[in-house]
Order: C-alpha cells, then sequence, then structure tokens
C-alpha cells in the first residue's frame, strides 16, 4: 500500500528555504548549487535477558547547501530553518568554495581540481515514497519492547540459553532536495533491523558462545517483526538447538576446503569484496587516505577478469525493499539499475555527477548519498548483487557436489584491506559438509581469500529459489565519516579450495 | 507546523525544559556543535565544509510501583514552540517503557560549571586559517617531489550543557582536531601515512608532515617480499592505541561477570587481579591529561552496554584500567558495578599507556637486530571474544629493521591477534607519546601510548594492498 509523505515534513517550508539558499548562492556567482532540506528519525531500543536495556528516539533536522563555484566545491550545513538562515549556509558553502581555490593557486594547477558535473534530465516536483506496510513509528514503544521481551522470553526459555540481548534499529528518513537546474525532489524512506542473540556460557569451563539471528535489516516497516518478509517463529525456535550443537561442536581443522556460503553470510562478501571495490571514486583515490582504493583500476574496465563466468553482479537503486533504493539520489539523479560484473568481467562502476564527468561517462548512475543534513553527499554504495542462475540448483544441490568441505551461514566478523584484495570472515554457523551432504557443526572457523580468487574459484551459483536480500544499516565511507545502509542480494554459491584458519590456533591457543 | 525560528542560548532552554518537566526525574542535555574541514586527494583538495548543529536530548524518569523507567528523546533544531512536546515524548516515552534495569537515583550534588549560563563556543574555517595555505605549499612541494598527498583535516567544537531536576547545571566544551595524511608514489606502489590529533590547528604542519613521509617513501624504494609467519614487530603508538581502544570497549564489567568476555573468569566473577603483563604497563583514561582534555563527568545521550542515563553528571576519576601489569578495574555504571561486584568506572573519553619507558621509536629501531616497524593498522574487527582475538591490515608502510636500520618495505600482512594476549608478550615499551589511532579516530582521538615490542606478532597472510 503506498504511503503518503509525512505529513510534518511536508508542512516545512521546504521551497521558500530552498529558494533563499539557492537565490544566494546564484548572487554569489556560484555556477551549480543544490539544497537538501532532512530529517531523519532514528528509534534504537535494546533489551538485556528481555528486560529494558536503553532506548532513544533521536531526529536529526537540517538544512545544506553545497556549490561548485569557481570549479571548486564548497558545502555547508546548519539548523535554523529561517530564510535568513538558509541565506547564511548559502554563503557559507560559497565562501569554502573560495578557501578551496585559494589553496588549488598555492598548489598549482591540477587537472583533477576543477569540478563539473554530468548532465541529467531536470525534475520538478517529483516525490517518492519507499515500500513499507506498517511504520515503526506508528507503532507504540511499548508494543515495540513488548515483541522484542516476548521473543527474548522464547530464547531465554530454553536449555542452554545463558543471556539473550535483543535490538531494534528503525529509521524514517525525508529528504526534499531543490538544485539550480530546477529539479525538486521529496522522498521517505523507511527501514528496520531486529536482531537478538542468544549466549551460552559453561561457567565450568569458561566456555561461552553466541547465535544471532540470521534476518538482514530490510526497506520494511514493522510488518517484518510480524511475519511479513521473515519467518521469525521458526528461527527463534530452531537457534537453541543450533547454539547448544555449536558449543559441542568439534574445532575444524584448518586447511583447503570446497565452501558452499549461504546468502546470509555470502551478502557481507560481496559487499566487502565487490561492493567498495566498484566504487569508482575509490578506485580513482578519492578514499586513498582513509576508506581506501581498489584493486579494479579505471583502465581495466571491460578486461578485468574479477571472477568466474557464472559470476553476473549488478548494481541497482531500484530493487523492492532494498536499503539503498530511492528514486532519485541527493543530486537529483533517478535511481537505475547496470551491470557491474558481467560472465566474471568487470563492466561497470558505481557514480556519481562528479566522477561521471570526470570519467568520461554520459550520465551518473544515481550514486551520491548524504547520510545527514550534516555531510555533504559523496559516492556510496547502490544495491549491489550477485544474481542467481535461472534454474539453477538448490543450497542442498550445491552441498551434494562436495566432497569434503563446509557450509557457511551468518554473518559476523569482517575485514578486507585497502585496496580490497585479502579478505577474512567468520560466520554464524559452519557445517562440515562429507560426501555431499551436511555432517554436524564446527566452530572456530574463519575464511580468508583474495578477491580475484575467491570469485575466480566460484563454480556454481544457486539457483532463484536460494536468493536472499541481505544487508547492512551501517557501511561506513568518507571524511567526515557517514554511514549508509545497503542490500546485497545474492543466491547460495559453491566456490573451491578456500583457506579455512582454526581461530583458536590463530591466538596461539 | 509552525516554527517560531527563534533560539533561545543553550543554558536558557536546558532551564526551560526543566520547568515544562512533570515526570518524576528529569536530564536535559542541550549539545551545540560546530565543525570544519577540509579533504583532498591527489595534491588537490576535493571536499570540505562547515557545519552548526543543534541537539536537545530530554531523558525523564518516572516511578513506578516495579521501578522506575525512563524515556529518552533527541531533536536537532529545537524551536522554541516545539520544546513543550519534546518534554512531554520524552515523558511518554517513559510511561510505556518497562522499568528501566539500570535505574538509579539521579546524581546530585555537584557544584554548577562555571561559564554554565556564557553562550557555546564555536569553530569555522578561520581554524585553517594558516593551515589552508600551508597545505597548498605541501601541495606544490609533494608534486615537485614526485609525491601525491591525500588526507583529512577535521576541526569540531562541541558545548554541552547538562542539567537536572536534581540541581546539576554542567558544561563542558570538546575541541577536537585531527589531520590525517597519507603520501603516496604516483605509481601506487608505495604508501606512508601520519596523523596528529589536535586541539586548534597551531601545533600541526602539512609541511613538516610531509617531509617525515618523503622519508617513508625513500624507506620504500628498496622493496622486500617476506611471506606470513610470526615476526619481531615494533608496534607504533598509534597501532597500539586502536589495539587497546578495541581492548577498552571490550571491559564491561557486567559482561565480564556473566562469563561473556575475555575478562571473565573460568568458574564465575572477574579477571580484576589478574597480572596481564610482565611490564610494568598502566592503562588509564584521566579527563584532566594534559593535552587529552575531555568531559569530567558522565554525558549519556543512551543508556547501553556500559553508559547509563541515569548517570549523566556523574564526576569521572581517573581510572587505572591496568595498574603495573594488573588488570585492575572493568568499564562500568553504578547499575552494573553492583552486579558485577566492582566500583562504579564509567569510560571517559582519553586513554593513556605508560609502560615508564623512555626511548622513542627511533631509539627502538635502532635497538632492533632484526623485525618489521609497523606504520599503523586497519580494519581491526573481532574474531573471538573468548581471547579478544582481533584481526586487521598492516597500512602505509611496513618497514624491514636490520642491524639496527631500516632496510627496505615489507609488503602488507593480516594479522590475527589479541592485545590482552599482546600485553603479556610485551618485551619493551617505548616512551608514551600522544598519537592519533588510525582505525578508530572517526570516535576516539585522545589518547598516549608508547611503541611496543613484539616478539612474536602473527602475521596471518601477505595482503596484496598498498
Amino acid at each position: 500500500m503506498p504511503h503518503e509523505l509525512d505529513e510534518s515534513f511536508v508542512a516545512l517550508p521546504l521551497r521558500a528555504l530552498a529558494d533563499a539558499g539557492l537565490a544566494r548562492a546564484r548572487a554569489l556567482g556560484a555556477e551549480h548549487a543544490d539544497v537538501r532540506i532532512e530529517r531523519v528519525r532514528s528509534a534504537d531500543l535494546h533489551l538485556r535477558d528481555g528486560r529494558p536495556a536503553g532506548a532513544s528516539d533521536t531526529t536529526d533536522l537540517g538544512l545544506a547547501v553545497r556549490v561548485v563555484h569557481g570549479g571548486a566545491w564548497g558545502f555547508a550545513a546548519g539548523v535554523d530553518l529561517t530564510m535568513d538562515g538558509a541565506a547564511r549556509v548559502a554563503a557559507q558553502a560559497v565562501a569554502m568554495a573560495k578557501l578551496s581555490a585559494k589553496v588549488a593557486a598555492a598548489s598549482g594547477p591540477s587537472e583533477r581540481s576543477r569540478v563539473e558535473l554530468a548532465g541529467e534530465p531536470v525534475y520538478p516536483d517529483r516525490t517518492w515514497v519507499s515500500s513499507y506496510e506498517v511504520n515503526p513509528f506508528d507503532v507504540p514503544d511499548a508494543d515495540r519492547t513488548g515483541l522484542l521481551a516476548e521473543f527474548s522470553g522464547r530464547l531465554l526459555a530454553a536449555e542452554g540459553v545463558s543471556h539473550v540481548d535483543a535490538s531494534l534499529l528503525a529509521v524514517q528518513e525525508n529528504k526534499f532536495y531543490a538544485d539550480t537546474s530546477g529539479t525538486t525532489t521529496t522522498q521517505q524512506r523507511v527501514r528496520v533491523h531486529p536482531s537478538l542473540t542468544a549466549v551460552c556460557v559453561d561457567p565450568a569451563s569458561g566456555e561461552f558462545d553466541s547465535m544471532r539471528t540470521l534476518a538482514p535489516p530490510a526497506g520494511r516497516g514493522w510488518e517484518y517483526l510480524t511475519g511479513t518478509g521473515w519467518d521469525w517463529d521458526t528461527e527463534l525456535e530452531r537457534i537453541p538447538g543450533l547454539l547448544a550443537e555449536k558449543m559441542r561442536a568439534p574445532s575444524v581443522e584448518s586447511g583447503r576446503y570446497d565452501l558452499v556460503v549461504d546468502p546470509s553470510n555470502l551478502w557481507l562478501t560481496i559487499h566487502e569484496s565487490i561492493g567498495h571495490a566498484t566504487e569508482l571514486d575509490r578506485a580513482l583515490g578519492y578514499e586513498a587516505a582513509y576508506a581506501g582504493t581498489s584493486f579494479a583500476t579505471f583502465d581495466q574496465l571491460g578486461s578485468l577478469t574479477y571472477g568466474s563466468p557464472v559470476m553476473n553482479v549488478t548494481g541497482d537503486r531500484t530493487t523492492e525493499h532494498g536499503l539503498a533504493t530511492v528514486g532519485y539520489d541527493d543530486e537529483g539523479v533517478a535511481g537505475q539499475s547496470w551491470d557491474l560484473i558481467r560472465d566474471g568481467v568487470l563492466v561497470g562502476y558505481q557514480l556519481d555527477r562528479r566522477i561521471a564527468r570526470l570519467t568520461g561517462f554520459e550520465r551518473s548512475n544515481g550514486c551520491a548519498f548524504a547520510d545527514s543534513p550534516q555531510h555533504v553527499p559523496v559516492q556510496r554504495m547502490a544495491n549491489v548483487s550477485l544474481q542467481p542462475a535461472p534454474g539453477g540448483p538448490s543450497t542442498e544441490e550445491l552441498i551434494s557436489g562436495v566432497e569434503r568441505g563446509i557450509y557457511v551461514v551468518g554473518d559476523r566478523s569482517w575485514s578486507i584491506d585497502m585496496q580490497r584484495y585479502n579478505f577474512q570472515f567468520t560466520g554464524q554457523r559452519f557445517y562440515r559438509i562429507e560426501n555431499g551432504a551436511l555432517a554436524g557443526q564446527l566452530k572456530d572457523v574463519a575464511y580468508q581469500a583474495t578477491t580475484t580468487d575467491f570469485w575466480g574459484s566460484m563454480e556454481a551459483v544457486g539457483g532463484p529459489q536460494t536468493y536472499v536480500l541481505g544487508g547492512a544499516f551501517n557501511c561506513g565511507k568518507a571524511q567526515p565519516g557517514q554511514v549508509a545502509a545497503v542490500s546485497h542480494g545474492c543466491p547460495s554459491a559453491l566456490f573451491r579450495d578456500v583457506s579455512i584458519l582454526n581461530t583458536t590456533q590463530e591466538a596461539g591457543r | 507546523m509552525s516554527r517560531t525560528g527563534s533560539t533561545a542560548a543553550p543554558h536558557e532552554t536546558v532551564e526551560r525544559a526543566l520547568e515544562l518537566s512533570r515526570a518524576d526525574g528529569c536530564v536535559v542535555i542541550a549539545d551545540e556543535e560546530s565543525s570544519a574541514n577540509l579533504r583532498w586527494a591527489g595534491n588537490s583538495l576535493t571536499t570540505n565544509g562547515v557545519t552548526r548543529g543543534r541537539t536537545l536530548t530530554v531523558i525523564a524518569t518516572v516511578d513506578g510501583a516495579q521501578g522506575t523507567a525512563s524515556g529518552v528523546v533527541s531533536r536537532s533544531a529545537v524551536s522554541a514552540d516545539e520544546l513543550e512536546a519534546l518534554v512531554r515524548a520524552a515523558e511518554a516515552a517513559a510511561r510505556e517503557a518497562g522499568p528501566a534495569e539500570d535505574a538509579q537515583p539521579l546524581v546530585a550534588g555537584a557544584p554548577a560549571s562555571a561559564g554554565f549560563t556564557e553562550p557555546p563556543a564555536e569553530t569555522s574555517s578561520e581554524v585553517f586559517a594558516k593551515f589552508a595555505p600551508a597545505l597548498g605549499e605541501a601541495f606544490a612541494e609533494a608534486r615537485a617531489g614526485g609525491r601525491e598527498l591525500y588526507g583529512f583535516a577535521h576541526h569540531t567544537v562541541a558545548s554541552t550543557y547538562l542539567g537536572s531536576s536534581t540541581g546539576l547545571r554542567l558544561r563542558h566544551d570538546q575541541p577536537t582536531g585531527t589531520l590525517e595524511l597519507n603520501a603516496k608514489s604516483p605509481d601506487g606502489t608505495r604508501s606512508a601515512w601520519a596523523g596528529a590529533s589536535t586541539r586548534d590547528f597551531t601545533d600541526v604542519d602539512p609541511r613538516t608532515m610531509d617531509a617525515g613521509l618523503a622519508r617513508r617513501l625513500a624507506w620504500a624504494e628498496r622493496r622486500v617480499e617476506l611471506p606470513a609467519g610470526r615476526y619481531e614487530t615494533l608496534l607504533p603508538p598509534s597501532a597500539v592505541a586502536d589495539l587497546l581502544i578495541y581492548q577498552l570497549w571490550s571491559a564491561g564489567a557486567r559482561d565480564a561477570a556473566e562469563g561473556r568476555t575475555v575478562f571473565s573468569k573460568p568458574g564465575g566473577g572477574t579477571r580484576i587481579g589478574e597480572k596481564l603483563s610482565p611490564l610494568p604497563l598502566t592503562l588509564r583514561s584521566d579527563p584532566a591529561h594534559p593535552g587529552l582534555e575531555a568531559a569530567p563527568f558522565v554525558v549519556a545521550r543512551a543508556s547501553g552496554g556500559d553508559s547509563s542515563v541515569f548517570d549523566n553528571g556523574l564526576p569521572l576519576a581517573p581510572v587505572d584500567w591496568v595498574s603495573e601489569g594488573t588488570l585492575n578495574q572493568l568499564v562500568s555504571t553504578r547499575h552494573s558495578a553492583g552486579l558485577a561486584g566492582t566500583t562504579p568506572a564509567p569510560m571517559a573519553d582519553n586513554l593513556v599507556l605508560d609502560g615508564g619507558g623512555t626511548r622513542s621509536l627511533e631509539e627502538m629501531v635502532a635497538g632492533t637486530e632484526r623485525g618489521l616497524l609497523l606504520t599503523c593498522l586497519w580494519y581491526i574487527r573481532e574474531v573471538d571474544p573468548a581471547t579478544l582475538l582481533l584481526t586487521g591490515l598492516t597500512r602505509d608502510g611496513v618497514y624491514l629493521v636490520e642491524g639496527g636500520e631500516v632496510v627496505g618495505a615489507v609488503n602488507n600482512f593480516r594479522f590475527n591477534e589479541s592485545p590482552v594476549d599482546l600485553l603479556g608478550r610485551a618485551t619493551e615499551a617505548g616512551r608514551t607519546e600522544r598519537t592519533l589511532p588510525r582505525e578508530w579516530s572517526d570516535y576516539f582521538t585522545r589518547a598516549a601510548t608508547p611503541a611496543l615490542r613484539v616478539p612474536d606478532f602473527n602475521m596471518s597472510s601477505v595482503s596484496q594492498g598498498v
């Protein structure tokens, strides 16, 4: 059911504030200016062993102006939502652009320094609202707390569960955007991330372990916790037994194994080794001092063998319930879908308007995003997804093709180097595969690989029946640091001959 | 929705919100923040900005038969006519919430801060008045020297006003500045990094920093490929700080008492009192530490694992987390300290490690027969909470030391190590120096540590990344 834009947001003098900011920027000589008025409401609820352990309800509201003046960026943001305030912020943005020009003059000419933007059609008066049923902020606090307490109680009642941590993050994001080209967009997005972790402690031995629900964050509303999009009853019922089995599981023998990786784990590997690596600003060095660069350099577009021929990866801003799904990005570019990797070869990047122009693309594919009214839009990740094989195998069929291997379920620890080569991941559950069948859980497992080796070893991807849209609320990038939510869909997949570490041995035990 | 646009002074907003409160208890926190930043890549500025933020947090507490509940609501850009609605929203949240397990009497009795009624401190682009031209000169020098500079300069000033229904009227001004400079060879095969924290940008010079990076890039002109393995390693202060910050974040008293951290004692209880290091290492937080000054009282905008809104305004005393090599204290609120059987020890916003060493990193290099000298660590994540095993990467310069001298640059590595184990295996701690933790500087900038010598640091695999 499509929702209307939040009345309390559209009641703000959005257009008048934007006009005041744009007019001031124009008057001061800006070649381009855009204004964002943004309101982000975040609820954060935590329970510990079924009891409230912390809750907050935070609303961030403000106005930001970005300009191109004298070929340089300038950005400013404030919280004074008056016409004078908007004009003042615009003037500060122009002043920052002038400061940039001074630094450029002191450092000498540079081909990178002049900012120009790729063109985009004008979209006057567009609105867009994400797909959800029940706004979580329309649900009473007591109901939210009550459901998490009830979920926690189910786990605590089970034998072997010592503690339960439960949390719910909910966000409603409203953005108004206007620029000097004439585009004006008003958008609303809702997302939720419920999570429960059961902990088992053996007081005698001092050993402990935990198991978290696999439910990914989703661009959905409260309905996600009440049966739409995830089967909580089944998952909560299974966790105590699975955790007990994990506590008793043998420690893995390090070595090389074939892996069947479940979507609940593989989404994160995609995020780190493909999602970030195909951000063109990274590949060009704009994140070099912080998030890093990319091995997938621009000169290899169209030729880099990223993975095996069964690897097809898309970027999109259009997937229903996607965490990075928008109607328009923060530069007024309409949401799109495109290929990043086709038949194992790098064929595309994620772009914003400046990077698109700099590298000869006709148009941005809509990847500019700011996480708050206090931050400048930067190139941020679209939903990046590994495509399933039409008519492809089930997870069980993939497992049946493995003589000696490990089935990896759920994400846990993640780390990758600054060029997106070397990575190490752990998980929630690991199952030994023997002669094509699961043979009980293992523990202390981490898999370690280099990106192109790993994706090159992908022998098969599952069919659409194995496809799950995973994701994260907390993708970090840029300075000052920004956090964005993003989804990654993928099927189960089979990888051959991957290095497995024993984490207790790594710790020298 | 109407907006008056009128903005009262922060202390007036705090007083008005407290007057409006009908709850059994109320804490109001007004945050006024300004910032300025410059970012650059390839010897050119890329993005920049100035921002101004204003957030009001109202914490209402409501007593009931089952206990005391809390409700927390924060809003930015609150105008005078929206203030009552915010207070009522916090009260409604408290009434809807169940009893808060961390409930304690609100803090009282602290003397009012001087300057509580004064306007907030602010920064602006003026903080870069001398720095920006110097940065431009550094770009020119780097270009002439065949180097590309990347980096970020960021300055924020936050004024926090905290008032409560129990009479607290506290204020803290927190300037925070960071400078990160990364130099690369044009072909991208050599990379070096330096970082600094600063309160006002008067004590950092990008040209001096660039000169040091030029020396390190010269070291990297000789490349040595080494395999994974255990190496004698000199961890510089930035790397030590990053590892120990994560250890501090993992040092909650309650989790330890419940048996689910590296600081849990098998059979029950915590490891407080246990010797962690043969070196006389003391790890402490002290809000008054010179150069690392931080808020001298608790500011908790939400309750969480190791923080409690009921503790707002609680004075923060210096705490030795590790004292002379022995685990001395774990992080706790008043509530969690009661559960864990420890004394309350909230976390302050700085961290200092001192082992009494006097040698600089350069002197430690000179005293190394064969080993690796690191620059910093990156992408640190927890692998196993039982041992606090962390993984991550070396970044922007691993150098081979032979016969007391750097003889070349080595490939990067992925490491798997526990900071708790490292404290036990370190054989030398150098001179404590103020440092910028590379990995955690988005959250934690006030640190001072020595370099540590670890005879067998676990480089788990080779990373091709530069």
